[in-house]
């Protein structure tokens, strides 16, 4: 997936994270993050933030995430709705099937 | 048990992250993640994707999922049935239902998803809203439309702006919608669901509206407040006089049978078969809307 | 009895002299009216007050914390103090809050050097959770700090209290009974035990009204200068109208909870007892409880504590009959203790003391508290942020909980993506031993050491869980959180209602 330009989504609602995604000339995500929780879920934040988006196939972007006490559903969620805004592209591919 | 309680369908705005984590809290039988009227046009992506993940990844215990979807007819509908079916909820809620077709059109997409997916074929429900004057005159129709549909159900908001009229606290304006679609789905089988109550503050409005269409027959309702679960549950909770009546009632069967006899009276007057089955029913609706633990989730 | 022991009997004549110590007035023969009008008592300025106080370096003032965060007086008379030189001093107040921030600049000027509260808010409160202090703040409960007060640990050299009302002498009230008084703040409940006991006892007012203010809060026999100010406070901050009902759904259901708790608790009978808090969920439980004493045609003997208007308004219907007031929260409360006979102000030691010979929350039925952490032994934190920083009051949440027979702590199993409920607290404020009840909006859980409490919650049928099970459900939400990361230096101390040390806060590590 190529980034052409600015997408973001999310709120500033508690329990919400806004994620902005911006192109970036060479590989590579760059990911600044500011949350409420960061000392206690920082790292958990990035670390699906960084999943998210290689599994839409995004290799390089600018990534600005400010949280609110996200889930990490919610930060997937946000992640994929401004990846696909970011890249113009409405070939949305929903991969994950529950399991019952 | 036979079927679940859907005495209350608690309405969850699909692009609210708090109140989608918490849906599960305020005892509702059923929750609805809306894709449609809650979420501003220039959000339905954001709220799709929201719902999906909530849906594939949050536990929400035994509570029945229902996800409002976009009328096919918008291309977002579509959609969001790509998505949401693959997150598997019990039932998917089509709005502004005006025909059979429109319950026929949206099963195939869904049973096409669902072997694309590899889910079982037929698992994901459906219930359709009917929200205009020819949606009511087709409720029947509708009703026998699709044998995945749970039931049937009021969208009043829009009806009433059909008919060029407004709400008013009685509901003079909905009788003839509610009597058609209490009689469409008990002919079909199904449940019927009555609309919502949208002043949260007026209590007393709200009980007695909730009163007025469980004696019409309805099974459940659709709330917008959590505050409305608890007197609405009241409602639905059978009232000690009649519990006491139904129990009697099947006490007297009972009696009758180790008689060997084929005919049970109580004071005095013959049970007739209709009247067991209302005990059985309201005896079952006790039973299972007894406070229950905490569940695991 | 010895008749010799009576001082100078030997030296009695038929008349032995006039009584004239020094510091008496003087006889005066002009009418009382136009006498308190030059009350020897009334000085000034704040400056003045300072002054013949003979306030020095190193010494200890007090503040109560009735204006809440309306309050000018603690920061008008630090800032006349700095400007006087006086150095070095421990600051004792009742309580500290969010406009308190400007002691950040006294305290680097080093004109306070230590600090005594029951809480701490806002930038303050930053600052000195980031170490800001050389030596580490004391917090203490409302009990705790008039049993350390009562047995000297807590020694006030001087103590500043503002009132909404004094007359020339020194009776001091919460309230004004003349006129309408903007800055209205109802019980002086924690004033009034400085006052009690401070060496020196300032009142500062912004309305003299005419001998006698009574019935009073705050006795002249007690006061030794007063000085009239144009404000003592914002009216906004020291309160509002009325506390509001919540609307907010979670909130209600935890109330409902809790009231069902209550009531299948066996506490809830005849005659009880109880004390609430002002939160949200607090005052959503008073009036589902309001409902059910109506239903089960039962009285409160008393309510205690923090006082609301919900509270009030039961008061007047009949349902309370009476009320013991250490401290108003709103307007209506404020009005209700003027008005109302059987509303009883009472000053922090009759509250909660432990040393005195008689407090109030030994005789609590039951009361409801709030919590930011509890644990799985049932460990209540109320001081400290989920990122470690101060932003609480330890209040009297320590003291009603040993006091009480039924304690119940009502908290959101989850604010944002953090658990309420944890495998360990960040600070102790109030043990878990006497914790007995944790109502959540996902269930229920009683402290094992009340099995019969247990008992009586299932067969009610309330959603009684485990306090580990609590644990585990926010966990599977929202993941397990990293602990924070602290250094070794202390920046805090808690002390318990009897003042040992129960926790330490640690100063928070950042990158």
């Amino acid at each position: 997936m190529n980034i052409i330009t600015t997408g973001v989504a999310g709120t500033m609602e508690s329990s919400d994270i806004i994620v902005t995604i911006e192109p970036k000339a060479n590989d590579g995500i760059e990911l600044s993050l500011e949350s409420d929780v960061m000392q206690q879920f920082g790292k958990q934040i990035e670390k699906v933030i960084r999943e998210t988006l290689d599994e839409l196939g995004v290799k390089a972007a600018k990534v600005t995430a400010v949280d609110k006490g996200a889930l990490d559903c919610t930060v997937a969620a946000r992640t994929m709705a401004a990846a696909y805004r970011a890249a113009e592209s409405t070939d949305y591919v929903f991969k994950e099937v529950k399991a019952k | 048990m036979s079927e679940r309680l859907r005495r209350s369908m608690l309405f969850v705005p699909g692009n609210n992250p708090g109140m989608i984590r918490d849906a599960h809290i305020y005892g509702s039988d059923s929750i609805m993640f809306d894709l449609e009227d809650s979420v501003a046009i220039t959000e339905k992506d954001t709220a799709r994707f929201l719902v999906y993940k909530a849906l594939t990844t949050l536990n929400y215990g035994k509570k029945e999922l229902v996800v409002r979807i976009n009328d096919l007819s918008s291309g977002i509908g579509i959609m969001d049935l790509e998505a949401i079916v693959r997150a598997r909820p019990d039932v998917i809620r089509l709005p502004k239902t005006e025909t059979a077709q429109d319950v026929i059109d949206c099963e195939r997409e869904i049973e096409r998803i669902e072997r694309e997916a590899g889910i079982p074929v037929g698992s994901t429900g459906m219930m359709a809203a009917i929200e205009s004057a020819i949606g009511v005159l087709n409720a029947k129709e509708i009703a026998f439309s699709s044998k995945r549909l749970i039931g049937i159900a009021l969208g009043a908001e829009d009806y009433v702006t059909d008919l060029k009229t407004t709400r008013s606290p009685e509901g003079v304006e909905l009788m003839f919608a509610r009597g058609m679609i209490v009689n469409a789905a008990k002919a079909a089988g199904i449940m019927a669901l009555d609309t919502v109550y949208s002043d949260v503050n007026n209590e007393e409005g709200f009980l007695a509206e909730a009163t007025l269409i469980r004696k019409m027959g309805f099974d459940g309702k659709s709330i917008i407040n959590p505050r409305q679960v608890a007197p609405l549950h009241a409602v639905f909770t059978p009232s000690e006089r009649d519990l006491k009546k139904a129990m009697a009632i099947m006490d007297a069967i009972a009696e009758a049978n180790a008689r060997g006899s084929g005919v049970a009276s109580l004071n005095g007057k013959m049970i007739d078969k209709p009247v067991v089955a209302r005990a059985q029913y309201l005896l079952e609706l006790y039973e299972r809307s007894k406070a229950m633990p905490v569940e695991e989730v | 009895m010895d008749v010799k022991k009576i001082p100078h009997i030997n030296e009695v004549s038929a008349f032995h002299g006039e009584y004239d110590p020094k510091d008496c007035e003087p006889k005066s023969t002009v009418r009382f009216d136009e006498r308190q009008k030059n009350s020897r008592k009334v000085l000034p300025s704040i400056e003045e007050a300072i002054k013949r106080s003979g306030l020095k370096d190193g010494m200890t003032i007090s503040f109560h914390h009735h204006f809440r965060n309306g309050d000018y007086v603690v920061n008008m008379v630090i800032d006349e103090i700095a400007k006087m030189g006086i150095k070095n001093l421990t600051l004792a107040a009742s309580s500290l809050t969010d406009c308190h921030w400007p002691l950040i600049e006294h305290i680097k000027n080093g004109v306070i050097t230590h600090i005594e509260t029951s809480g701490l808010r806002g930038k303050l409160a930053e600052e000195i959770s980031r170490g800001l202090m050389d030596f580490p703040i004391i917090f203490r409960s409302h009990g705790g700090r008039a049993a350390a007060i009562e047995t000297g640990e807590l020694h006030i050299d001087v103590a500043f209290l503002g009132a909404p009302s004094c007359d020339p002498y020194g009776n001091a009230n919460g309230y004004n009974r003349d006129d309408e008084n903007s800055s209205c703040c109802g019980s002086l409940g924690y004033a009034k035990l400085d006052a009690q006991h401070a060496d020196k006892c300032i009142i500062i007012t912004d309305h003299l009204v005419n001998f006698p203010n009574a019935p009073f809060g705050i006795a002249e026999s007690r006061v030794d200068w007063v000085v009239v100010v144009d404000n003592i406070g914002d009216p906004k901050g020291i309160m509002s109208g009325a506390t509001r009902y919540t609307k907010n759904p979670k909130e209600l259901l935890i109330a409902k909870t809790a009231a069902e708790v209550i009531e299948a608790s066996g506490y809830f009978e005849d005659n009880f007892s109880m004390q609430m808090g002002s939160g949200g969920a607090s005052l959503a439980t008073a009036r589902f409880l309001r409902d059910k004493m109506i239903a089960k045609d039962i009285k409160c003997r008393f309510a205690l504590g923090g006082i609301t208007g919900q509270i009030v308004q039961m008061h007047e219907e009949g349902l309370v009959k009476k009320i013991l007031d250490v401290q108003s929260f709103d307007l209506i409360a404020a009005n209700s203790l003027k008005n109302n006979r059987f509303h009883q102000q009472i000053d922090a030691s009759y509250y909660a003391s432990y040393v005195n010979k008689g407090a109030a929350v030994n005789q609590l039925d039951f009361v409801i508290l709030s919590a930011l952490e509890i644990d799985v032994d049932f460990n209540v934190n109320v001081m400290t942020g989920s990122d470690g920083v101060i932003r609480g009051a330890v209040g009297g949440h320590p003291d009603t909980a040993a006091g009480a027979s039924l304690t119940v702590v009502t908290a959101p199993l989850l604010r944002g993506r953090i658990p309420t409920v944890c495998e360990r607290v960040n600070t102790i404020c109030t043990p878990g031993s006497t914790i007995d009840v944790l109502v959540t909006d996902q269930g229920v859980a009683v402290n094992p050491n009340r099995p019969e409490l247990k008992e009586k919650l299932i067969a009610a049928g309330l959603p009684v869980t485990t306090i580990e099970k609590l644990k585990e459900r926010a966990e599977k939400v929202v993941g397990k959180p990293e602990p924070i990361q602290y250094t070794d230096r202390i920046v805090g101390v808690l002390m318990y209602r009897n003042n040992t040390v129960i926790d330490v806060i640690r100063q928070i590590k950042e990158d």
